[in-house]
């Protein structure tokens, strides 16, 4: 297992470091000017600007500025807002709660209902209630986050009333953002669940469990579900994945003030250093998400074995 | 599969009696009748806008506004005054466009790639795949975002950006597809009688790896119309006044409480045409490649 884990994790090395070398030529790609963005709309002379360059290291050489931004980055230094000279790190770490709360509540009732619906469809199979439960995937997947959130706020929001429509805090401002984010993780998780446990269904061993003469019941949740749900948990790092990055559509509708919302008002305004620090982070807590899951699925799984 | 052993005119033959049984599959599926019927009225209803839509999309009836759907106005107006039904048929051209040229542009890139690692394998593969891994570092939206965020907002941009950010998906499908037909008998042969590479890749392994490619990029042209309306809605692609699906439900956020009509029509609009679409990548999931899980 540690042996695994060594080589999981060295794996990761040049991934990581291609990682930061594309995060950090991000700056010099676009075409707009950092020095320009940071002066904004006040008056300068060639000389100003000059100056400004200088201070921001933009004149040295392009190998000499990655290792002076990732020797930061490692301290935990992403520089600083070129809109507000606010440190980048310390606007990811006010918001980053906000967001881990509301892609962690997505997961949790994405796998809830993707796992739900999937077991009802495989137990029902080839009858009425599987091919609604199919339907309902289908739309889900075919749902944008943005439709969706809207709608969540039309229905609960604005006809029932029940729900608040925007801001942060408190399980009923969680509720809307976390369904409209899970909906479309939901229809491809229950598709998955599905044919998982079709297979699972087939396999010799739950004949045998049948012919023993257990109940139906105890041969679903002790063999099949056991079985079926193992490859699930490869998914799960890429639904994650998916919630923490839908963020940016649902924190910007949901007025939440997370990652997601912030990423956005840098990209539209230009604020290159905060969407670069933020890039670096998101990528590398995927990364380690990535690990994590693979990890999650060599201790679950007695079959796979990768030393 | 390809029989080397076969004449030209017999290779005809089992061409000809294969797209036959794959038409008559085609017909029979419930999936792929009803996707392809519903995209085909939607793609006519949207190529035909400048005929059929009542108003110009950016015409403002001042008078107007706000109005719920009536005869005049089929679909009612928007906060400006404009006819929202008009809007919607100008602004699919612009979300359909997006979504067939990025599956073209990422498609296209990342097919060649995974021909390029699966066939040729060594360095060529490690390094492919290891600039695959790093795109796919970026999850979801966020490398569509980034690539945005770097050429500057605008709709052309939207379009790369979203082609580029889905070479990951067809660069490993082709990539394995590719690894298992290169063990095929008939591509030693031809590499026995001295075939390049290239026509190789171009003649024998691309044709079939073309099945699986055409299932992920039906799909692949749904993801990049949500992707694309995602990115407009967010203010990074079309820019007003200009109609598209996704701006138009940002403009309509503002004002969901007075008049739902104005974000819920092109959030219809858009739905429905993923729906048909993700419909037909069912169907032709399962007539082409009932193996291949998404």
């Amino acid at each position: 297992m540690s042996k695994y884990l060594a080589n999981r994790l060295l794996q990761t090395i040049p991934t990581v470091f291609l990682i930061t070398v594309v995060v950090f030529l991000m700056l010099h790609l676009s075409p707009g000017d950092p020095v320009l963005v940071f002066i904004g709309d006040k008056q300068s002379t060639p000389e100003q600007r000059e100056k400004v360059r200088e201070d921001m290291g933009l004149n040295r050489p392009l190998h000499v500025q990655y290792l002076t931004y990732m020797g930061n980055a490692l301290r935990g230094d992403l520089g600083r807002s070129l809109q507000t000279n606010v440190p980048v790190m310390a606007q990811i770490v006010n918001r980053l709660p906000w967001t881990i709360e509301l892609s962690f509540a997505a997961l949790f009732i994405a796998s809830v209902i993707g796992i739900s619906v999937g077991i009802i469809a495989a137990l029902y199979h080839n009858t009425i209630i599987d091919t609604l439960a199919m339907a309902f995937a289908l739309v889900g997947i075919s749902m944008p986050v943005y439709w969706s959130s809207l709608l969540l706020i039309l229905f609960f929001a604005v006809r029932l009333r029940v729900l608040p429509a925007i801001g942060q805090g408190g399980v009923e401002r969680l509720i809307l953002p976390a369904t409209a984010l899970a909906l479309v993780s939901a229809g491809s998780l229950a598709r998955m669940v599905r044919s998982s446990m079709l297979e699972v269904l087939n396999q010799d061993f739950v004949l045998t469990a049948r012919s023993k003469g257990i109940t139906e019941r105890i041969v679903v949740i002790r063999h099949v579900l056991r079985n079926a749900l193992i490859p699930v948990v490869t998914i799960l790092g890429l639904i994650l994945g998916y919630t923490l990055s839908g963020a940016v559509i649902t924190e910007t509708i949901f007025a939440r003030l997370g990652i997601g919302q912030k990423y956005v008002e840098a990209v539209v305004q230009k604020d290159f250093t905060v969407v670069q620090g933020m890039t670096l982070f998101i990528a590398m807590m995927y990364v380690l998400v990535n690990i994590a899951v693979d990890v999650i699925y060599a201790f679950i799984d007695p079959r796979i074995r990768y030393d | 599969m390809t029989n080397v052993d076969a004449t030209p005119a017999e290779l005809d033959g089992a061409q000809s009696s294969k797209w036959s049984r794959f038409f008559r599959r085609v017909v029979r599926s419930r999936n792929v009748v009803a996707g392809a019927t519903i995209l085909v009225v939607v793609t006519l209803l949207v190529a035909l806008a400048p005929h059929i839509s009542p108003y110009s999309p950016t015409e403002q009836f001042r008078r107007n506004r706000l109005q719920p759907a009536d005869a005049e106005f089929l679909l009612g107006t928007d906060n400006l005054g404009r006819d929202i039904w008009s809007r919607i048929l100008y602004g699919g051209q612009v979300s359909l466009q997006v979504g067939i040229i990025s599956v073209a542009i990422g498609a296209t890139l990342g097919a060649l790639l995974g021909l390029l690692a699966g066939y040729l394998g060594g360095h060529a593969d490690t390094i492919i795949m290891r600039f695959i891994d790093v795109m796919m570092a970026f999850p979801g939206i966020l490398l569509s975002l980034v690539i945005v965020a770097v050429l500057g907002r605008n709709l052309h941009n939207v379009m790369v950006a979203v082609g580029l950010s889905s070479v990951p998906v067809y660069t490993r499908v082709v990539r394995g597809s590719t690894l298992s037909v290169k063990q095929f008998d008939f591509i030693v042969a031809a590499q026995a009688l001295g075939g390049s590479s290239w026509r190789i890749m171009m003649r024998h392994i691309l044709p079939n790896v073309a099945a699986p490619l055409t299932v992920v990029a039906t799909n692949g042209v749904a993801s990049a119309i949500i992707t694309g309306a995602a990115l407009s809605f967010l203010g990074l692609g079309q820019q007003p006044p200009d109609p598209e699906w996704g701006l138009m439900l940002n403009e309509g956020r503002e004002f969901i409480r007075v008049a739902a009509w104005v974000t819920t029509f092109p959030g219809m609009a858009i739905m429905v045409t993923v729906l048909s679409i993700n419909l037909l990548g069912d169907g032709l999931r399962d007539i082409l490649d009932p193996r291949l899980k998404l």
